[in-house]
């Protein structure tokens, strides 16, 4: 039950980790206050909303969550002068493996957020906003409520926000231990207190009809905590950290076999795998090699050590080259980890050494999707199940030898089969695992065929 | 069925966060009323149904769905461990075995669904999935209380703190 507090990297940059871990810091408003907490939400109530969703659209900011979608576009989705109320929920359903960044938030410092949010509801115009949190978050549930009572009492939050005719009731409200509630139509429905089953878009984008089928934003904890500081420094001044399309600085949750794990804070793109691995991190445990990383959470699509990738650089003169590189040259943004065939999902970066057994990392991710699976559709339902009990019996030395492509069309017949992006999330480590490193699945059968292999 | 006046106070203070439907406050009672009566019996279902205007089965479903809610009493004391990736690579699955050996629980097994009890009644175990913090594993909870990096030897303290 140790507890390590780490200074941070002379490479990160700390901007929603500013917080986190810094001597003398408490979660509590005057901590915040004393800070020059609350100062963006004053200047935001000066704007026009137009004028903050347009810095929001200048800075590039992409969605933290998972999807990396544009949180400017998305806002825009919003048509001014709709009939129908606008909520805002802020996604605090952390639960993709591999990622806990939510969760310091939340826990040291919710005032940021809070503010992000309150600023962020001024520029959709929402008057009504929830936080939902997972369910086994019960401290962060109560952190948060304390806050929002503390803001409440401070006049950022109720009627006429600092006097600006602006009125925002933000309430918390808990999840129940399901995955699929991070999805955010999963999410709202759940928020209405139903099963959460995701619903089907078209024509349930929830910018349109969304929370009792009126236009809802959601956005995710470390998304909302960024509009405080886009309003700080201003759209065009925030876009001029990380790369073009790949804005801001991104949280990186490191876990697995490396001798430093966890949360460090990058401008987008200014790392590496490898440096990321090596420098920051303290590199591999003693005598280990690098096996494998799954570089944006559980769903991300496995990455192979010793394999080249392509990757298209922007020269000077704007024409692409097509560089290969090995895993440790990936860049670390959106679009750099899109183009080996990855995705930067949710910042969960899971580090593999070689004396992992690649059936039994898919095998344990299996198990989580299988008993994730909200059971709506079927190809996700069966088949989530379907691949759990194929490499539960290649663990169990089972395994027959067709086993290595049954895995791969299952998953493939999912993908692409189902109304949530959850059929893609538990197809894609399966048919990258098996894909990557199809000698180890192969193996395991032969030597199961022999008799030979025990668990 | 007693519902102490405190409780039923605060619920009907949580009814008007909903103020569109009330029907959305069906996870946050179902939450109050486990954490009363430490379960979520018939009963239960039928006056939360009563007090948000829905059919009984609207609150079955849920109940039925979300792995948190359960339908009979955990032990005394509740012990989740995280069985996810990270977790398990940094020994979350012998955390859990050793739990089951200082509780004194049986029938030890590697899959999540189920509660395991003490026979004493004292302790309870179940794996869950991540609990988002894979940076420190093995993490767990005990009722409220998250622990991370909780190492074999530490299991009999941890557990002698909720006797």
């Amino acid at each position: 039950m140790v507890s390590i507090v780490r200074t941070p990297h002379p490479r990160e940059k700390r901007v929603i980790f500013k917080n986190i871990d810094r001597p003398g810091w408490t979660n509590d408003m005057d901590c915040y206050l004393n800070d020059g907490g609350y100062e963006e939400l004053k200047r935001a109530l000066q704007m026009k909303p137009e004028e903050i969703v347009n810095e929001v659209k200048a800075s590039g900011l992409r969605g933290r969550g998972g999807a990396g979608f544009s949180c400017g576009l998305k806002w825009s989705f919003i048509k001014p002068g709709d009939t129908k109320p606008t909520y805002l929920i802020c996604n605090a359903d952390e639960s993709e493996p591999g990622t806990f960044k939510d969760r310091y938030i939340i826990h040291q410092d919710p005032h940021q957020l809070i503010e992000g949010m309150i600023i962020s509801c001024f520029a959709v115009n929402a008057r009504l906003a929830y936080i939902y949190i997972r369910g086994e978050f019960p401290e962060g549930a109560k952190i948060l409520e304390r806050a929002l009572a503390e803001a409440k009492a401070h006049g950022f939050l109720g009627k006429n926000i600092l006097m600006s005719g602006f009125d925002l009731e933000i309430y918390v409200h808990r999840g129940a231990g399901a995955y699929i509630c991070g999805e955010e139509t999963g999410l709202i429905e759940s928020l209405e207190g139903k099963r959460p089953y995701p619903r089907i878009k078209p024509p349930y984008f929830p910018a349109v009809l969304g929370l009792y089928m009126s236009p809802t934003i959601v956005n995710n904890v470390e998304t909302l905590c960024n509009i405080k500081h886009i309003v700080r420094i201003g759209g065009a001044e925030y876009a001029k950290t990380g790369k073009p399309n790949n804005t801001g600085t991104r949280i990186l949750c490191v876990s697995g076999d490396i001798q430093k794990p966890g949360y460090y804070e990058f401008e987008v793109g200014s790392i590496t795998m490898g440096e990321l691995i090596n420098d920051i991190c303290g590199g591999l445990k003693p005598g280990r090699k690098l096996k494998a990383v799954i570089p944006g959470g559980s769903s991300a699509k496995v990455l192979r050590a010793g394999e080249r990738y392509k990757l298209k650089v922007k020269q000077a003169d704007s024409t692409l080259i097509e560089n290969e590189i090995g895993l440790e040259d990936i860049p670390m943004d959106f679009d750099s980890l899109t183009a080996v065939g990855s995705m930067a999902g949710s910042g969960g970066v899971i580090v593999m050494d070689d004396s992992r057994d690649m059936v039994w990392v898919l095998n344990n991710i299996n198990k989580f999707y299988a008993h994730e699976s909200c059971g709506q559709c079927t190809p996700c339902r069966e088949g989530s199940l379907w691949m759990k009990k194929v490499t539960d019996r290649m663990m169990l030395g089972s395994g027959i030898e067709k086993d290595t492509d049954t895995l791969k069309a299952i998953a493939d017949n999912i993908a692409g089969r189902t109304i949530c992006a959850f059929g893609e999330a538990c197809s894609w480590p399966t048919q990258s695992f098996v894909e990557k490193f199809r000698d180890e699945f192969v193996a395991t059968v032969a030597k199961d065929s022999n008799g030979s292999y025990t668990h | 069925m007693e519902i102490p006046y405190e409780l039923e106070t605060r619920i009907d203070e949580v009814i008007t966060h909903y103020p569109v439907s009330k029907r959305s406050a069906t996870l946050p009672l179902l939450h109050m009323l486990q954490e009363y009566f430490g379960y979520i019996s018939e009963e239960t279902m039928a006056w939360v149904a009563e007090k948000l205007e829905l059919e009984p089965i609207n609150i079955l479903e849920v109940v039925t769905f979300y792995p948190m809610f359960r339908q009979e009493p955990a032990g005394e004391t509740h012990i989740r461990v995280c069985r996810t990736l990270s977790c398990a690579m940094a020994g979350g699955y012998d955390l859990f075995k050793t739990f089951c050996k200082h509780a004194q629980i049986e029938n030890e097994q590697d899959e999540h669904g189920h509660i395991l009890k003490s026979a004493d009644g004292k302790y309870s175990i179940e794996f869950v999935e991540c609990l988002a913090s894979c940076g420190s594993g093995p993490v767990c909870m005990i009722n409220d209380d998250f622990y991370e990096r909780v190492t074999r030897e530490e299991v009999p303290q941890l557990l002698e703190r909720y006797r």
